[in-house]
């Protein structure tokens, strides 16, 4: 009764912020609740591999420069181009000394980044993009010691590892400051805000946004009309069952980081996967194959159903030093299913 | 001026505003004289007469099949592709202060982690008395709090700094949700390991392929954090950190770590990826701050917008909008039809929660001339919600973050809105 007297009177006052104050905080328990369990070292290790500026977390190892540039072009240059200058609108990776004051500053790892921590944390973290937890500590500091040297920080002869760490700095280090909004903005725009003729004249327009014209169009019916189809073709055919499709849909979620499928599919890290199977290795239009795959072209290889189940049974074993990073599907019928779905998507 | 095409007409069909012409004023109301009688009055409809679907229809409903235009929605040119990409909640099409959970934004930088709650744990290392381990089933047995909060990307209107670009609020300003979590005060986690008293920064990390990292400080992780499992009531979507989550109210979303999977305790932050290279916001003179958590005062006027034009010609008309604040709540928006020159305090409505959305209405007879509408939030510190100008000042077109600057949307006499800036 007098919880709802209140309410009401905090309503009446119309600060509903009055009302929240009744919230009662999840309280405390002296000596904790005796949920969960301690964490083993094994546990603990396995996933706690970040690396802090100060060299803390950094893994044993170590790469050099040339060692760097191989594994770059294999796992990184499809995304981030050879020399880390980057394909289409993937990070730029290298370059970029002195823009940062330009109307359009290109920040890069030698032009903004301020820890060369941040650097091997992240690539050992998260890259190669779609294929995270790949990289060795040796590829790492590999990786890590060619883009160095791509951004003018060492030379060519440089070896990374958690000593020489230490010895290189970073061109952008100082070049960050703690956020002073309470100090500058705040202050200056914590005032009482003008009411009634508040601008000198007429208000004007200086810029408008439908002279770029940028904003996304939607077409409707296209993207209405196009899942149904997928469904009914399967089911007219005699081929693959709609359930091994849909199995292969899923699966398909690992490759579309790099490759697409379908009406309008292009080439990107990967390429097109139209039409696949059955189809003359290394023979897509515009596209940038390594030259493991340009020999294996030339000698005629063909996307045979078995073929594709040996290479995506274990890629680098099938063709080691194709560019494509991928550690394999195990199960043949989960290959066979992907292959299903590429073919289903495929426009007749 | 605007030809219309830009609006996409075949998103709506629009009413001009002649067909309000009809009307006659008598005794200070519009009347519209009807010729003859309305077919959706006379006929018989199919719903009328005939039975609807029954229960379990849809096990889990979905709206009408009429409601189309409430998605989401991508910028395909904004990133190199779909799976580290983002897209926009559709303001336009919302109302009161509660986004629904499907049409949340999603921003992922490894795509959407697809976690079985079963193989699901949460980890507690570093400066801590005992490194912990917990189960989504240990979780669920700690106390827990329901909080209504907005989680903005601190990207939001970052492709608006060099000037107007995108033409509707659910593409300018779309890059929030406002949801009421249901989960564990991460301080009682933090005491279950023990923190030692060097222990001053954590870092949270996601269970992704991306194993989104940040680093926060040990005073806002003990003072408002959550680790969530509940959205609006029900499950967090997979999209937005399926089985767990940190919720740090008021702060950027960058840092409300999903598929959070791990957090350990460090004496030192960690300056990872995404709080130096990323979500650092670079100044005129090329410095660049960093560790700019709080989201500044910021509102958008959502109805008219670009998306969402004026069909109904003149008369009375509902102008509506949303406002948040990273340091408390919203207790005045102002909105103006002149680009600024004249202001009106807005009509407030609905909950103010702390670090939360605010509904606004601003209601008016429209004359059917244009209009250039913005809205200025203020909020309980008198924070004032600054021009683009007054932004550009202090940090110049390149930050990329933290844009809250006032919008601009120029309404022309057939109710098409449009993105503008003026001078």
């Amino acid at each position: 009764m007098m919880k709802t007297l209140t309410l009401s009177a905090a309503l009446l006052a119309g600060t509903a912020t009055f009302a929240l104050a009744q919230e009662n905080a999840a309280a405390s328990r002296e000596g904790g609740f005796g949920l969960g369990r301690p964490a083993l070292p094994e546990e603990v290790a396995a996933w706690d591999w970040d690396v802090r500026p100060d060299g803390v977390g950094l893994p044993v190892g170590e790469g050099d420069v040339w060692t760097g540039e191989e594994l770059f072009v294999d796992y990184c240059s499809a995304c981030h181009g050879d020399f880390g200058e980057a394909v289409g609108r993937w990070p730029v990776l290298a370059g970029g000394e002195g823009t940062l004051t330009y109307e359009d500053p290109t920040k890069t790892i030698g032009s903004y980044w301020p820890y060369l921590s941040t650097v091997v944390d992240y690539v050992h973290r998260a890259m190669p993009y779609g294929q995270a937890e790949s990289l060795s500590p040796d590829e790492t500091y590999a990786i890590v010691a060619y883009l160095l040297y791509l951004n003018n920080v060492v030379d060519d002869d440089f070896v990374l590892n958690q000593d020489t760490f230490h010895d290189v700095e970073m061109p952008n280090a100082d070049g960050f400051f703690m956020d002073d909004r309470d100090e500058t903005e705040v202050v200056a725009w914590t005032r009482e805000p003008c009411m009634s003729d508040c601008t000198e004249g007429e208000v004007e327009i200086t810029m408008r946004a439908t002279i770029l014209d940028v904003t996304p169009e939607e077409d409707d019916e296209e993207e209405a009309s196009a899942e149904p189809e997928v469904v009914e073709e399967a089911a007219a055919d005699t081929g693959p069952s709609p359930e091994l499709i849909a199995a292969g849909a899923t699966i398909w979620r690992q490759c579309q980081a790099c490759h697409e499928v379908g009406e309008g599919a292009r080439n990107r890290v990967g390429p097109a996967l139209n039409g696949i199977v059955g189809a003359e290795a290394g023979m897509r239009e515009n596209f940038r194959y390594s030259p493991a795959f340009q020999e294996a072209a030339e000698e005629g290889l063909v996307w045979t159903e078995e073929n594709l189940i040996a290479y995506l049974h274990d890629p680098r074993a099938f063709m080691p030093r194709s560019r494509m990073v991928f550690n394999g599907i195990d199960e043949d019928e989960d290959i066979r299913a992907v292959l299903a779905y590429i073919m289903s998507e495929t426009p007749q | 001026m605007s030809d219309g095409k830009s609006f996409s007409p075949s998103r709506r069909s629009f009413l001009t505003a002649s067909a309000a012409a009809g009307g006659a004023l008598a005794s200070g109301k519009l009347v519209h004289a009807q010729a003859a009688p309305d077919p959706a009055i006379i006929d018989p409809q199919p719903w009328r007469q005939y039975l609807g679907p029954g229960v379990d229809n849809a096990p889990y409903g979905m709206p009408s099949p009429y409601e189309t235009e409430a998605v989401r929605r991508t910028v395909p040119w904004l990133t190199a592709d779909l799976v580290s990409s983002i897209n926009f909640t559709p303001l336009h099409e919302l109302d009161g202060i509660i986004t629904p959970n499907g049409i949340c934004f999603e921003r992922h930088h490894g795509g959407a982690a697809e976690i079985d709650p079963a193989e699901h744990r949460l980890m507690i290392n570093g400066l801590v008395d005992t490194p912990m381990v917990f189960t989504m089933e240990d979780i669920m047995r700690f106390p827990r709090e329901n909080h209504v909060y907005f989680l903005e990307c601190a990207a939001n209107t970052g492709m608006e700094w060099a000037g107007a670009q995108l033409n509707g609020c659910q593409f300018t300003h779309g890059m929030i949700h406002n949801v009421q979590y249901t989960g564990v005060p991460l301080r009682l986690l933090l005491e279950e390991a023990g923190v030692q008293t060097n222990g001053r920064w954590l870092l949270a990390e996601g269970a992704d392929a991306a194993g989104m990292t940040r680093s926060i400080p040990m005073e806002k992780a003990l003072d408002d954090c959550l680790v969530a499992f509940k959205m609006n009531g029900e499950a967090l979507r997979v999209e937005q950190g399926y089985p767990l989550r940190l919720v740090v109210p008021g702060w950027e979303g960058n840092m409300w770590i999903k598929w959070l999977r791990r957090l350990e305790v460090g004496d030192e932050p960690w300056h990872h990826r995404e709080e130096t290279s990323k979500y650092t916001d670079l100044l005129e003179d090329g410095d660049a701050r960093r560790f700019t958590w709080v989201m500044d005062a910021k509102s958008v006027i959502t109805n008219p917008s670009p998306q969402a034009p004026i069909t109904h010609g003149p008369g009375p008309m509902v102008l509506t909008g949303v406002a948040w604040s990273g340091r408390g709540t919203i207790p005045r928006v102002d909105v103006t039809l002149d680009g600024g020159r004249n202001w009106h305090q807005a009509r407030m409505s609905g909950p103010s929660l702390d670090k939360s959305m605010h509904r606004f209405y601003y209601e008016f007879d429209w004359d059917g001339s244009p209009l250039l509408l913005q809205s200025r939030a203020i909020d309980s510190t008198g924070y004032v919600q600054p021009t683009k100008e007054q932004l550009r000042e202090f940090r110049g077109e390149n930050s990329i973050y933290h844009n809250n600057g006032i919008q601009t949307w120029y309404v022309n006499e057939n109710g098409e809105a449009e993105n503008v800036e003026v001078g």
